[in-house]
Order: structure tokens, then C-alpha cells, then sequence
């Protein structure tokens, strides 16, 4: 049927969206950390695999940035910041974790029948990359809107940003360009991630962004 | 020789941010800011005479991306000279420190390179890239303050402005998938200039998800409904420089992505057409930033709602088409650039005068401070679009088109039009006129970018220069 | 014709022999991995012999259901049982083997157990009937989407033909198929009452699903229904056995040969699977009552993004 090329793509990217569920499962903060490093490392394996079959040299950078940064340097950083700041350990949900999970469902169902009924024309491996490339985006959307915690949040925020490589790296010979964006993006982020936390924890004594809400001007 | 231009647009504000950063001291890094938006805009100017150069991989000078250079480092230089003196107040009310001060206008500057690049660039990635960078900073500098109200709306702005620059990212990245059976791999598939030439080749059930996905990404930087949430709250709780640059400037430039976006697809014939997509949220927005404007008890948060509605009615003429109707959306953009930073402007003054931004707290202005005060009557008058104010030109052409083209659209679009006029000149009243109320500090920022900015809106009210109107035409022949 | 009947016979009674034994098996690793002796390996036969030799002890409420439905459960759970392949596919039943109908068989028996738990009307087994059908109306969803996964990899519900499918190797890598296994792990691990949904040891009221249902049994009612639980291990291990570790099983009309290399290969699998089993219920601990359902849920999940995935692969 397919060749084992294929086989192989569709087996990591399919981990990345079932790590992506398992994010949406967690309930403790360290837990969800180190499913978010998962992440980032079958990321960075499918992202490594494509720059093999693509025979595409420079997607092995992105592979080793996202080894580097997402896999390592951001869980460790946010681990210290959690500590340091004393934040609370429970992740509260908004709706429970069954409901969360049937939405996730029904987005995955919903991003593989759009990706596929437009993308006729686009070579297979770019298809069904760019399919499994729109379900991690749109759980990562999900679990930034289901979580009440910022530093949940910020790793939603995050493991949307993966799939975005994940779209980006299927795209045959996408230029450089894009991927230094992606890179920059990740710092980014992360500078204004740590001015973030540091100052919602200095201002109120809680990253729970409920207690956000009661400054939140008049209603509007 | 031209080609130095577009590089100078890059690298004044890079290198004047890079002086700001390293100066010791802050007490010039306002001088320093409004000196190189300065030369900025004079670079921008010089673009209008020079030699157009031919589109490259990276930077494209056209008509439309002209104007929009000038009117943005314009906009900015102005702006820079209100902040100057604006941000020397807060500075001894003891709401900014010194650092605080060196950091805002190092990042004024490099949100100028952000514009520039994005307005010049040939290429969607970078094009991208320059918003994505220029919305990072407008986040860091909403946040400047640190209060609760700021923070809360500063992690707001970011959550929901992160998630429409990945939206347009995934856009852009669809736009190049399409390209590249058409137009082989590698840069050549993200030059926009190509990509338009080869519009009809490309996939256009492709085009239409990638336009979605820029649709709602970079319609939440435009701020159009149901994607605006983050907007009140940057414009009410950032300084007050900022909700001009917000409003003048970020909002227009995410406007020009989107009508790149827009040109794009309307070059193929099978791909949905981008316009009644754009009309449906342009009207929306405008009716729901018109009825929103009852009720506001903050003023800079009422004038934020009057940008989504002037938003929405921008994109309802673009999303329109046809020659008047383009004219109209851009002569309508950048009056209400100037319209709109002028207004902040004078805001910027009240809320020192009287120490608050509660429109409670403010009353008979125009007793107390006249100058401010018929500025600020002068400023709404322009944005409600009376006559002989600039923007009744843009509106009445709006409406005019609309009526012979789609005649039932028309109703909703006087009905949030004349709603809006209503809520105006309701608020104005308990602001300007009437018996005065609040406090009457003593304000020290500059009069005149406000003034300036008004004169010029007044001046097109009633005169527009015949070459300014040929070179919109031209514009909006490009547009379709 | 007396051949193949002779090979289905065969293996009617070789699951029947062989399901005390697996229990026996895992029950002595157990031991072994907890630095006990552990009873010999054929204790469970000898349970099942001094069963049948005791007297029945009857509830007075007990009505004739309660003393017909062990033999109900057992025949449904031997027919299923022998029905899924084991060393040979294509045998002479074959085309009843339908995996629909084998999960229909061991819903029926489970119906059945859940009746006799409620029959004599003490608490206990009110609690165990209400914990299984609660297990069971998350298993039963999950099982159903693995079939479906499975069915639409291989073209087909039959067992058989979906057990040459796997074993030809024409399925490749595929990732569906693996999140399949794990699910079908997970619902094994429910319908079967073994840590971490229920322990097979325990008498703890808090605690029991399986056992407290059976409480009010003795005699050769309860041999009969031990027996068939065993057999259910039997089946399901057998069932992962088939499906995901086809090699060595013998061709439909096959030689002696191949069916003596295929029952070798059999008992191999049967060693192993009891093995990890043991070893998997040595290191975990038995969840907690309320925490079944979303270990059943990711059972569910992970079936569903299976079948769904599948689905994507498929229609490119």
C-alpha cells in the first residue's frame, strides 16, 4: 500500500496528536511538563524524519532547535519558575476531562475531513502531514480555552506553536525564512512568557487567570 | 539610489533603537525616538519621487504599499513627539520608571522597523513575521504599567493576538502549499508578486482554507467581531501613546496583510470570493462597535470601540470592491489614522487634567481647557463623520456605492452609522460641555500633533490635492 | 470432513484443558516475582475437581435462574472461546467467528453473572453487578471501536480473515494498529477483573466487581463459573495472541506439521502474554473504584483516534 516512508511519517505524527491528547489529560503541573518535553521530542523526531525523506539539510536545524528548546531549555525553565514562584500544583478545567476529550475528538475529526477534502490536488505525505499538522493546532487551541491556569495556558499556546513546525516542515522546500520565524517566535515567547508570570505572580498572589478576571474593566 | 531608500527605512529605526538601548540615561531617549521617526518619515517621503525599484525576492514597492509607508512613519513621528512629551509626565507621576522609559522607546523604534518591513515586503513569510514581532512589542509596551488592570489586559492581548498570528501562520503556510506544485519549491512559492501572477494555476479549494485561516488571523489584529476582545482593554489600560499607535497605525498594517491576502485570491476565478466574507464581518463589527458605544463609562475604551467600527466599515468597503468603493476604504483608512491619534492625543491631555479616565469624572472642558476641549469636539465630529470633515467624503462614497450595488445592505450600514453619531456626540456632551467637573491639573504634553493632524483632516474635507486622488485611483484599480 | 472436525474438536478441548492451566501459570509467576513458592502449577484443576465433588449450598431466595445461569455463562464463554483461532485459521467453524459475535457471546455471559449477583438479593452482589455493568459500558464501546479499527484494516469482522490479514505482513508499520493493541489491552485488562480494575485475590467488600457477584456460589456452580472465567482469560489472550502476534499459525488445510508448529507457537504466545501479565500486575497498584472509567476512557479514546486515523490513511 505505502511505502515505509509514509508509514514512519504517519506513525510520529500520529504520536504528536495522541501526546497531544495526553496533555489535555493532565491534572498536575510537573506531569504536564513533562508530557509538553514528550512533545517537543516526537516533534523534533518527525521533523528529523522529514528532512531525511525530503532530503531537505536545513529542517535538521529546526529538528535540533526544537530538541534543544522545547525538549529541554523551556520545561526546565518553567519548572524553575514554578518552583520559585510557588504556584499552585492543581490544573483546574474548565467543563471535565471527558467532555475535553470528546471535543478533542470531534476537532480531529473535523481538522482531517477539511484538510483532506482541500488539499486534493497536494502530494500524500503532505496531505496527511498537514491534516495531523491542523489536529494539534486546533487541541492546542482547545486546551488554551479549557484551562484556567496561565501556565497550562502558555503550554497550550506552545504545543499549538509544534504543530505549526509540524505544517511548516510537511510543506516541501518551505524556505528557511519561515523556520527562523518559528525559531524567534519560541524566544520570544519565552521573554515575554517570563515577564508574564513574574508579573501576574508579583500583582496577585495566583496565576489562576479567574482572579485576572475581576479587573477586567467594565464588561464589553 | 532608491534602492537606499527602502534599506534607510529599515536601518534608521534599527540602529536608533540599538542608541536608545545602549544610551546611558533616558533623559534624551524621547528626543532620540522622535528625531529618528523624523528622518524615517522624510525616507518615506523621498519614496514618492525616487525611482520605483523593480520587485525582488524580498521588498516590493508598489502604489499601495507607498501610501501606507507614509501615512504609517508619519503617524509614528507625530506620535513619537506626543509620547516625548506625554511620557515625561507619567515619569514624575511615578508611573513609568527611567528604565521602564529606555525599554518603551527602544521598542517604539523597533515596532517602526516591524511596520516598514511588513509594509515593504515582498514575501508572505516575512510579511508575517514583521506583524508577529510588531504585535510581541505592542504586548510588552500595553503591559508598561504595572497595575493589575494592565496586566490582565497585556496577558489578554497576548493570549488572543498569539493565537491570531498562529492562525495567519497556518494561512501562510497553506498559501505556500498551493504555490508549490505550481510554482516549485523554495522562495520563489512565497513571493507575493509571483504568487498573484499565477493566482488562476493555483489549487482553490487550497486558497480558500489558506484565506480563511488569514482571515481570522489577521482579523484579530484588525480587531473585526467576534475576534476585537482584546482590543478595549489594550487601548484603556496601555499608555495612552500607545492606544494611538494601536488604533493609527497596528490595525492598518494588519489591514494591508489582509487586503495582500484579499488580492490574491480574487486572482482566481474558482476561488470563493473574499468579499462577501469580508463585508459580512466588516458589517458586524460596525454595527457592534456602534451600539457598544452607549454605556462606555472610560473614555479611552469608548474611542477603542469606535475604531472597531470604523474597522468594520474599512473592511465592508474593501470587502466591496469596485474602483469608488476602494477609494473610499483607503482615503477612509488613513483619515482615520490621523482622526483617531489625534483623538488620543487630546484623550492623552484630558486623562492628565484630570487625573482620571472615567467619563464621570470629566466634564465642561471646554470652559476649562478650550483648546483641549474643541479638539477633542473637533476630533469626534471628524470621526462621527460630519461634514466638511474628511471623513464624511469616505463615508458618503461608502454609502453611495453600497446603495447602487447591494441596496439592502445600505440599512444596516446608516442604521450603525447614525447609532454611532448618536453615542459620539451623547458622550461629548457630558465630556466638553456642560457644567464642569473632576480636578484641573496643569498638562504639559504638546498641542501640536493633535492640532496638526486635525488640520490636515479638515484640509481634505474640503481639498483634496488632484495627484493624492489620481495616485488612490491607481490604487484602487490594483485592488479590483 | 473428519479431519477438519477433528482440528475444531481439537481445539474446543484444547482451550478448555489449557484455561486452568494459564491461570495457574500466572498465578505461579506471581509468587515467583513475590519471592513466595506459590501453589504448583495445576492447582487450579485441582480447585475445579474438589468443587465438583462438594455439595451445593442454595440461598432460600435463590430462584431457578441462580442455578441455571453457570451453566449459561459457561457454554456461552466456551463457544466463544473456541471460536477465535488459536494455532490454525479456516477451521470448520470459522465462518461463525465473527469477532461481533464473540464480543454478543461474552455480552450475554456477562448479562448473566450480573443477573446472578442481583438473584439472591444480598448487598455484595448488588455492588458487584452495578461496578461490572459500569465497567462494562465503558469496555463494550472501546471493544466495539477496535473492531472497527481492525475491520476496516482488514476488509472484514471474520476473525480468520482478519488473522491471515495481519499475518501476511501486508499491514505494514501501521500506527492505528498499534493504538488498537494498547486499547485492546486496556479492555482486556477490565473484562478479565485483573489489577488494576479489580483484584482476583481479593475478598474486600470494598473492593471486589467479579468475585462479589459470584459470592453466593459453591459447589459445581461455582467450579463452572471459575472455569469460565478462565476461559475468558483464555479468549482474550488468545485474541491479542492472533491479531498481533500472528506468527506460527498454521494455514486453513494445512499439514500435520504446520498444526503441530502452530499449537507449539500457541503455547509459546500463551506463556508469554501470561508472563507480562504477571509481571504488569506485580508493579501496578488496583486503582480506585472511581477512577475505572477514564482508565476505560483512554481504552475508548485511543480506539476512537485509531479507527479515525485509519479512516484518514485510508481515503488518501
Amino acid at each position: 500500500m505505502h511505502g515505509l516512508n509514509f508509514d514512519i511519517a504517519h506513525l510520529l505524527a500520529g504520536s504528536l496528536v495522541l501526546v497531544s491528547f495526553m496533555l489535555l489529560y493532565q491534572d498536575r503541573l510537573y506531569a504536564l511538563l513533562n508530557v509538553y518535553a514528550l512533545h517537543a521530542v516526537v516533534l523534533a523526531l518527525s521533523v528529523a524524519w522529514q528532512a531525511y525523506i525530503q532530503g531537505a539539510p536545513h529542517l535538521y536545524i529546526t529538528a535540533a532547535i526544537a530538541l534543544l528548546f522545547k525538549a529541554i531549555v523551556i520545561p526546565v525553565a518553567l519548572h524553575r519558575m514554578i518552583v520559585k514562584l510557588g504556584i499552585h500544583r492543581e490544573i483546574e478545567a474548565v467543563g471535565g476531562i471527558g467532555l475535553t476529550m470528546l471535543l478533542g475528538m470531534g476537532l480531529v475529526a473535523l481538522a482531517m475531513v477539511v484538510t483532506l477534502r482541500a488539499t486534493e490536488g497536494a502530494g500524500l505525505l503532505a496531505r496527511e502531514d498537514l491534516a495531523f499538522a491542523l489536529s494539534v493546532v486546533l487541541l492546542g487551541l482547545l486546551m488554551m480555552v479549557t484551562r484556567r491556569n496561565a501556565v497550562s495556558q502558555v503550554v497550550g499556546f506552545m504545543s499549538l506553536e509544534n504543530g505549526l513546525v509540524l505544517a511548516a516542515t510537511g510543506a516541501k522546500g518551505m524556505p528557511l525564512v519561515v523556520e527562523i520565524s518559528v525559531a524567534f517566535s519560541i524566544l520570544i515567547a519565552f521573554i515575554v512568557i517570563g515577564i508574564f508570570l513574574f508579573r501576574i505572580r508579583e500583582r496577585f498572589d495566583t496565576v489562576d487567570v479567574a482572579a485576572l478576571d475581576r479587573y477586567r474593566g467594565e464588561h464589553g | 539610489m532608491s534602492f537606499d531608500t527602502v534599506t534607510l527605512l529599515f536601518l534608521i529605526p534599527a540602529l536608533a533603537a540599538v542608541v536608545i538601548a545602549l544610551m546611558p540615561g533616558s533623559k534624551l531617549s524621547a528626543y532620540v525616538n522622535a528625531g529618528t521617526s523624523f528622518l524615517t518619515f522624510l525616507a518615506a517621503l523621498s519614496l514618492l519621487w525616487v525611482d520605483r525599484p523593480a520587485p525582488g525576492a524580498y521588498v516590493l514597492v508598489d502604489e499601495l504599499n507607498t501610501i501606507f509607508v507614509v501615512l504609517i512613519t508619519f503617524v509614528a513621528f507625530t506620535t513619537s513627539v506626543f509620547s516625548a512629551t506625554y511620557v515625561e509626565y507619567e515619569l514624575e507621576a511615578g508611573r513609568v520608571t527611567p528604565a521602564f522609559l529606555k525599554l518603551y522607546h527602544a521598542l517604539y523604534q523597533v515596532l517602526t522597523l516591524c511596520f516598514n518591513l511588513a509594509l515593504l515586503s515582498n514575501n508572505i513569510g516575512v510579511m508575517w513575521v514583521a506583524i508577529e514581532l510588531a504585535t510581541l512589542t505592542t504586548v510588552v509596551m500595553v503591559g508598561i504599567y504595572r497595575t493589575h488592570a494592565a496586566i490582565e489586559a497585556a496577558w489578554k492581548y497576548f493570549i488572543l493576538a498569539s493565537v491570531g498570528i498562529a492562525l495567519a501562520l497556518f494561512g501562510t503556510i497553506l498559501v505556500y502549499m498551493a504555490a508549490e506544485p505550481v510554482m516549485g519549491a523554495g522562495l520563489n512559492a512565497m513571493v507575493w508578486t509571483n504568487l498573484v501572477a499565477n493566482a488562476a494555476m493555483l489549487e482553490p479549494a487550497m486558497l480558500n482554507l489558506a484565506f480563511v485561516f488569514l482571515l481570522l488571523g489577521y482579523g484579530t489584529k484588525i480587531g473585526l467581531f467576534p475576534l476585537h476582545a482584546w482590543l478595549p482593554d489594550a487601548h484603556a489600560e496601555g499608555p495612552t501613546p500607545i492606544s494611538a499607535v494601536l488604533s493609527g497605525l497596528l490595525l492598518n498594517v494588519a489591514l494591508y496583510a489582509l487586503l495582500r491576502c484579499k488580492m490574491l485570491l480574487a486572482g482566481n476565478p474558482e476561488a470563493l470570493a473574499p468579499g462577501p466574507l469580508m463585508i459580512g464581518m466588516g458589517l458586524v463589527s460596525l454595527l457592534f462597535g456602534a451600539f457598544m458605544l452607549y454605556r462606555r463609562r472610560d473614555i479611552k475604551r469608548l474611542f477603542a470601540y469606535s475604531s472597531i467600527e470604523h474597522m468594520g466599515l474599512i473592511t465592508f468597503a474593501f470587502g466591496l470592491g469596485g474602483p469608488i468603493a476602494n477609494f473610499a476604504g483607503l482615503l477612509h483608512m488613513a483619515l482615520h489614522s490621523l482622526t483617531k491619534s489625534a483623538i488620543f492625543f487630546a484623550v492623552g491631555d484630558i486623562s492628565q487634567v484630570k487625573g482620571t479616565q472615567k467619563i464621570a469624572d470629566m466634564g465642561g472642558l471646554t470652559s476649562t481647557n478650550p483648546l483641549i476641549g474643541w479638539g477633542l469636539v473637533i476630533g469626534v465630529a471628524a470621526i462621527a463623520g460630519l461634514p466638511p470633515l474628511g471623513i464624511f467624503t469616505s463615508e458618503f462614497l461608502v454609502v453611495s456605492t453600497t446603495l447602487a450595488k447591494a441596496p439592502l445592505l445600505a440599512l444596516p450600514l446608516v442604521l450603525g452609522l447614525l447609532v454611532a453619531i448618536g453615542a459620539l456626540f451623547l458622550q461629548l456632551n457630558r465630556i466638553a460641555f456642560g457644567e464642569p467637573r473632576g480636578a484641573n491639573h496643569k498638562v504639559k504634553c504638546s498641542y501640536v500633533p493633535m492640532t496638526l493632524h486635525l488640520g490636515l483632516v479638515l484640509c481634505a474635507g474640503v481639498y483634496l490635492p488632484a495627484s493624492l486622488v489620481a495616485w488612490f485611483h491607481v490604487v484602487a484599480k490594483l485592488l479590483g | 470432513m473428519t479431519t477438519t472436525l477433528a482440528v475444531q474438536a481439537a481445539q474446543m478441548l484444547l482451550v478448555l484443558g489449557l484455561a486452568p492451566l494459564l491461570v495457574g501459570f500466572v498465578r505461579k509467576v506471581k509468587a515467583r516475582l513475590l519471592r513466595r513458592q506459590g501453589p504448583p502449577l495445576i492447582q487450579p484443576y485441582r480447585d475445579l475437581i474438589r468443587l465438583l465433588r462438594k455439595d451445593l449450598v442454595l440461598a432460600t431466595s435463590a430462584s431457578w435462574l441462580f442455578r441455571a445461569i453457570p451453566y449459561l455463562i459457561f457454554a456461552a464463554t466456551w463457544v466463544a472461546a473456541a471460536l477465535v483461532p488459536t494455532f490454525a485459521t479456516g477451521l470448520m467453524f470459522s465462518w461463525s467467528a465473527d469477532l461481533i459475535v464473540i464480543i454478543a457471546l461474552l455480552g450475554l455471559a456477562r448479562f448473566f453473572l450480573a443477573l446472578a449477583g442481583l438473584d439472591v438479593g444480598t448487598s455484595f452482589g448488588g455492588i458487584g453487578s452495578s461496578r461490572e455493568v459500569m465497567i462494562a459500558s465503558l469496555a463494550e464501546p472501546a471493544m466495539l471501536m477496535i473492531v472497527f479499527t481492525l475491520a476496516l484494516a482488514a476488509g472484514s469482522t471474520q476473525l480468520s480473515t482478519m488473522a491471515e490479514y495481519l499475518a501476511s505482513g501486508e499491514a505494514g508499520l501501521r500506527f492505528s494498529l498499534g493504538l488498537a493493541l494498547i486499547a485492546l489491552i486496556i479492555v482486556a485488562i477490565a473484562e478479565n477483573a485483573r489489577i488494576p480494575v479489580d483484584n482476583p485475590a481479593t475478598h474486600l467488600e470494598l473492593t471486589m466487581v467479579h468475585e462479589a457477584m459470584v459470592l453466593e456460589y459453591s459447589g459445581r456452580h461455582l467450579a463452572l463459573i471459575d472455569l469460565s472465567a478462565e476461559l475468558k482469560l483464555l479468549l482474550y489472550v488468545s485474541l491479542i495472541a492472533c491479531l498481533f502476534m500472528p506468527w506460527g499459525i498454521a494455514a486453513p488445510d494445512a499439514g500435520l506439521e504446520a498444526l503441530l508448529i502452530g499449537v507449539i507457537a500457541y503455547i509459546a504466545k500463551l506463556t508469554a502474554v501470561g508472563f507480562l501479565l504477571a509481571v504488569f500486575e506485580t508493579s501496578i497498584a488496583k486503582m480506585r473504584v472511581f477512577r475505572v472509567p477514564e482508565f476505560l476512557g483512554v481504552a475508548l479514546m485511543l480506539a476512537l483516534l485509531a479507527t479515525l486515523l485509519l479512516f484518514v490513511s485510508r481515503s488518501l
